[in-house]
């Protein structure tokens, strides 16, 4: 029992730094539900990757303005991410180029500008902080923000779901109805945003979308239906977020990557055996329609 | 005004994707008519449709729909426009049809819930309003996409290609609706290839090639004259495409 406790529920105890990353990963899971799981529907799940890195000038010149202040650098990575977000919906309705193509090129622009700035103005240190986060060293302030960021998206989700959903299944029908579509579309993007910028506190802007994009597409291998999509794909965030946690500290790894490989772990093992579309499951009917 | 006009267009020209699409159409769709809109691909048919809906703004001349607002019009996107992999339940789809009702907040009551399930009724899928869209087959869910027009009861009804690549019994139950709809007074209008199904069932036709070919009665539209021109004036965009290409490079 004892020694259940020490590894289990002990650490977040005996330390505050412990607890803070606990409820960091509880909030950033929030986020991730609804986010990851339209991302995936929506099949921009890469575009939530370059979203991710796109916030880093942005968090840069934050960093160079004021140092390391939570305030100032999730402006900035929040501005930044919305600058490419917005650019890239201008090239692909005024070009024929599409959004996938005008995002990746825009997040390279942007993610090499951010590394030069932090390498000109900080020490190696300052970016693989900002690249890698460090949940294990997060104060009130960016509790603050993820918390807000979580809370926000909760409330806006309940607002738009019907809307995003109709968009996502039939964007032409919703269009015809009441002219304004695109809304739904902007709308989430800017959630996207800011849920990359709250995790990129945690996780940094490498792997923040590792969070939110692994526990969703792993939902998918268990259950059909939107709503349940998002709690299953909530549940596995935190999930990863405590294991990843524990893990890390009894073994003393680096906590981002550890969460961010739990939750790969729980993908790879849905994919072999998850009830929907799982391999093993294939295989099973596969013997089951020879014999 | 000598008849009882629906939609009237006056010279009216559209771009689609910043290359026009048609020139110059003018006419009116005569209210409770039911129109076959048919022509060579990429003539313009479905950019003709999105106009009416109000997708696409034409850059010349003037498009009135008179007595009935925009958003009030049932309009059945091609299918090719529907995510089918996206997980949502029939009975949902149904009822996005009454989202002039519902908005995106309002609470979905019993009694719509009731004429989801009368539609689906009416389409031959009683009882599946629980089952997923994307377990049903091709002609399961054209039917249910019409259920969701019928739900939208509205007096104007627009079908993109409403029978691509589906099963001829399906193609047979969704007509019968389509001529229930005419008889009860409903304005339809519907993009189609086969010339058969036109001649047969749909009293008039508006034959399109980037401009108007023919309009009016089905058997005066559907001469072998008129096809043959609009079959030459479609070899001619091929080349036509080529030069925007080059010109775009």
């Amino acid at each position: 029992m004892n020694i259940l406790y020490d590894w289990l529920i002990g650490p977040f105890f005996d330390f505050s730094f412990m607890r803070r990353a606990l409820v960091a990963c509880f909030a950033l899971s929030f986020g991730s539900g609804i986010i990851g799981v339209f991302l995936v529907l929506r099949r921009m799940s890469l575009i939530g990757d370059t979203m991710a890195h796109s916030v880093l000038p942005g968090v840069a010149i934050g960093f160079m303005v004021s140092g390391i202040s939570v305030p100032a650098m999730s402006l900035g990575g929040f501005l930044a991410g919305f600058l490419v977000a917005t650019f890239s919906g201008f090239i692909c309705r005024f070009t024929s180029q599409k959004e996938d193509a005008s995002f990746a090129s825009l997040f390279m622009i942007s993610l090499a500008f951010g590394v030069l700035l932090v390498s000109i103005h900080g020490s190696t240190v300052d970016l693989m902080h900002i690249l890698f986060g460090s949940i294990l060293a997060i104060d009130d302030m960016s509790l603050i923000l993820m918390a807000s960021v979580a809370s926000v998206t909760l409330l806006a989700q309940a607002v738009i779901f019907r809307g995003l959903v109709v968009e996502c299944f039939d964007p032409l029908f919703l269009r015809a109805l009441n002219g304004y579509g695109g809304f739904y579309h902007v709308l989430f993007l800017v959630l996207v945003v800011l849920n990359m910028v709250s995790g990129f506190q945690a996780l940094g802007t490498l792997m923040a979308v590792g969070l939110i994009m692994l526990p969703a597409t792993t939902a998918r291998f268990w259950v059909r239906e939107v709503w349940s999509l998002i709690c299953l794909t909530t549940l596995i965030a935190f999930i990863s977020g405590y294991v990843g946690l524990v893990i890390s500290y009894q073994f003393n790894l680096p906590s981002g990557p550890t969460i961010v490989l739990i939750a790969g772990m729980i993908y790879l093992f849905s994919l072999t055996v998850g009830s929907i579309d799982g391999i093993f499951l294939q295989l099973m009917t596969r013997r089951h329609f020879r014999s | 005004m000598t008849i009882d006009s629906l939609i009237s267009m006056n010279n009216v020209t559209l771009a689609y994707d910043r290359h026009p699409a048609i020139h110059h159409v003018s006419g009116d769709f005569v209210r409770g008519s039911l129109t076959a809109v048919i022509g060579p691909n990429g003539s313009g048919k479905s950019t003709l449709v999105k106009t009416i809906v109000g997708l696409i703004r034409p850059v010349e001349g003037r498009l009135q729909i008179h007595g009935i607002n925009h958003r009030d019009i049932a309009y059945l996107p091609q299918v090719t426009n529907i995510d089918d992999s996206f997980p949502i339940s029939v009975e949902d789809v149904v009822l996005f049809g009454l989202w002039r009702r519902t908005g995106a907040f309002c609470k979905i009551t019993r009694s719509m819930c009731e004429e989801a399930s009368q539609s689906l009724y009416t389409v031959g899928l009683e009882g599946f309003e629980k089952r997923a869209f994307s377990s049903m087959s091709a002609g399961q869910r054209q039917r249910v996409l019409f259920a969701r027009v019928l739900v939208v009861d509205s007096q104007l009804i627009l079908l993109d290609e409403p029978f691509n690549s589906i099963d001829s019994r399906t193609i047979n139950d969704l007509i019968q609706l389509i001529e229930h709809w005419h008889y009860e007074g409903r304005t339809v209008i519907a993009v189609l290839h086969d010339y058969d199904q036109v001649r047969k069932y749909f009293p008039e036709s508006l034959l399109l090639a980037r401009e108007l070919i023919a309009w009016g009665v089905t058997k005066n539209v559907l001469t072998s004259a008129n096809l043959s021109r609009a079959r030459a004036m479609s070899e001619a965009w091929s080349d036509d495409n080529l030069d925007v290409c080059h010109v775009g490079i």
